[in-house]
């Protein structure tokens, strides 16, 4: 068989044996799950007034927003803090030193952790749908859309925690990606519709991938209605598509040229410089 | 014979002139290396000596300044997938994989190699072999030191490699582990082996030639008798005779004590001839190398 099949297979089976491993470790699923968790809470807490200008809930208009936060920080910044892991503790450096080994590492990578951000996402989702009135799950078009918006969503967010996770040389400077996302998060109308915000904010916002992550979920999940608080009364399905879309080509296209350079440059030497740094921290 | 040279098997590992600079620093200053096919190689040197730079520019993991390297008769900085796989890289500490299970990493890593190699790869003798089969199902992360080193040249071999790696293969052991260490590595019979250590005691029980790097620069190549003999072909040869104490530093210390005897005879008393040992051939060398690159 041809040995980057052989890869290929082989990276598949990466990817389950590390979801299998995230999925039976509390702690970190805990740690992917509690931020969208809390949100969660303090909507239904405080979410009772309505919409702008709609009858709707405010609880339940949040939670496409934070099924989005969440993606994003399960999709992005879990891809990139376990490939900066693996740097340290030597991963990526055994993968070099296996025939083809670095491609089954990467897919195994992205697969992983794109099961992780769908596993997350259903736990979110299933009791928020039991908790919140006025989401739509009965229909077949929630649905439909729903997979085409995660799957655009999570090729636009992977690819970039994927150069993230091969930019940063150590797990604490990922601290400072962590801050950003938060950033994102206020300007994205996660919480709160963005047309609250003013209106270079919201340029700022729909930039990113998040808004329009955001923007597709709550098109999947609430009722048409809602749709007057969004900018231009609309879904806008067209240009989510065209922006997930965008960042997915620049993204792939640009992590396989980052994730190339993070692989070459790895060797024996660099591992032991890193853990040499990491053990300092710990003095 | 002319026809010998061609037929004669190609060395497997082969540098001439192998430079590495890093900034304004040259590390490795015009190394020449060559390992046979079933050799064990030690490459001996201080701290610093430039061993693991030489160990990972052979590997592929680390391009050379200048100078000319074949390994497995191909240049590493070219080597492919198909190259990659006839070599066993077993680096100084790998911590990595460690919420796999031992049998898990091993037969996952043996896919790879299957398109390369004729023979699948028996994952449980191997395990077996590295006595390791108690933990087969046991997660990375709670394996001792000793044990996750064995684990290691599992890993090392699952490509029945035609060159092996070692490099530094038991820093931080206690002797016990480095004995069953040892145990393992002489195990590897008829595998290629190049290892590097710092550690005289370990080059001379595992290597069949070694090879001793100082300050960028090979200072000696020999097996561990020749090194002896060539360095210190001297004895150190004491004795008293009519009561006072002689120590001698002599190339030939039969023909010497002979000699000794046909003058004096009943005279001589306490006589003591030790061959220098490997260790002070050793630091002889890193001695001499260091003063003159001081």
């Amino acid at each position: 068989m041809n040995a980057r099949v052989v890869a290929v297979r082989a990276g598949v089976r990466r990817g389950r044996i590390e979801f299998g491993q995230t999925m039976t470790n509390a702690g970190e699923l805990m740690g992917w799950l509690w931020l969208p968790v809390v949100a969660l809470v303090v909507m239904y807490a405080f979410g009772d007034g309505t919409v702008p200008g709609v009858d709707f809930p405010l609880g339940a208009q949040a939670v496409p927003g934070i099924l989005a936060m969440s993606a994003v920080f399960s999709g992005l910044m879990g891809l990139a803090m376990t490939l900066t892991m693996d740097r340290e503790d030597g991963t990526l450096l055994r993968a070099k030193a296996t025939p083809n080994g670095v491609l089954a590492y990467v897919i195994g990578k992205v697969l992983g952790k794109a099961a992780m951000t769908v596993a997350v996402l259903v736990l979110i989702l299933v009791p928020a749908m039991l908790l919140f009135d006025g989401l739509r799950p009965g229909r077949v078009s929630t649905w439909v859309t729903l997979a085409w918006v995660l799957v655009l969503g999570l090729l636009a967010v992977l690819p970039l925690g994927a150069i993230v996770g091969a930019v940063f040389g150590n797990t604490q400077s990922l601290g400072f990606v962590t801050l950003l996302v938060m950033g994102l998060v206020v300007v994205s109308g996660v919480f709160y519709p963005i047309t609250a915000l003013p209106g270079w904010v919201q340029w700022v916002g729909q930039a990113f991938p998040l808004y329009w992550l955001g923007l597709g979920l709550r098109s999947a999940l609430l009722p048409d209605a809602v749709a007057a608080a969004e900018i231009g009364g609309s879904w806008r399905q067209w240009e989510t598509v065209l922006a997930l879309g965008a960042w997915a080509v620049v993204g792939v296209a640009l992590a396989s040229v980052v994730l190339r350079r993070m692989a070459r440059r790895e060797s024996g030497s660099s591992v032991a410089a890193r853990r040499e740094q990491v053990a300092q921290r710990f003095d | 014979m002319k026809t010998n040279d061609n037929q004669r098997e190609p060395s497997v590992v082969h540098t001439r002139g192998l430079r590495m600079r890093y900034g304004s620093t040259d590390v490795l200053k015009g190394v020449d290396l060559t390992v046979g096919p079933g050799e064990v190689v030690a490459l001996l040197g201080p701290n610093g000596a430039g061993k693991t730079t030489t160990i990972e520019i052979l590997e592929g993991f680390r391009k050379r300044s200048d100078g000319e390297v074949r390994v497995l008769g191909v240049d590493p900085d070219d080597g492919d997938e198909a190259w990659r796989a006839r070599l066993g890289v077993v680096l100084q500490s790998w911590r990595d994989h460690g919420r796999w299970r031992v049998r898990e990493l091993l037969s996952y890593l043996s896919l790879f190699y299957e398109p390369y190699r004729e023979r699948p790869v028996d994952v449980d003798g191997l395990i077996a072999s590295v006595g390791l089969t108690g933990h087969a199902h046991q997660r990375i992360g709670a394996l001792s030191g000793g044990q996750r080193r064995r684990l290691d040249v599992a890993v090392g071999l699952i490509g029945q490699p035609d060159l092996l790696f070692l490099d530094e293969p038991t820093v931080g052991f206690d002797p016990e582990a480095r004995r069953e260490f040892h145990e393992l590595v002489r195990g590897l019979s008829g595998t290629t082996i190049l290892l590097t250590t710092h550690d005289l005691a370990e080059a001379e029980k595992l290597a069949d030639r070694i090879v001793i790097l100082v300050a960028g620069r090979v200072v000696a190549d020999g097996t561990a008798a020749e090194l002896a003999a060539r360095i210190a072909g001297q004895a150190e040869v004491r004795y008293r005779l009519d009561g006072r104490e002689h120590v001698l530093s002599v190339a030939d210390s039969t023909g010497y004590v002979r000699e000794l005897f046909a003058e004096h005879g009943k005279a001589v008393d306490d006589l003591e001839v030790r061959r220098a040992s490997l260790e002070d051939v050793y630091l002889t060398l890193v001695r001499e190398s260091e003063l003159v690159t001081a």
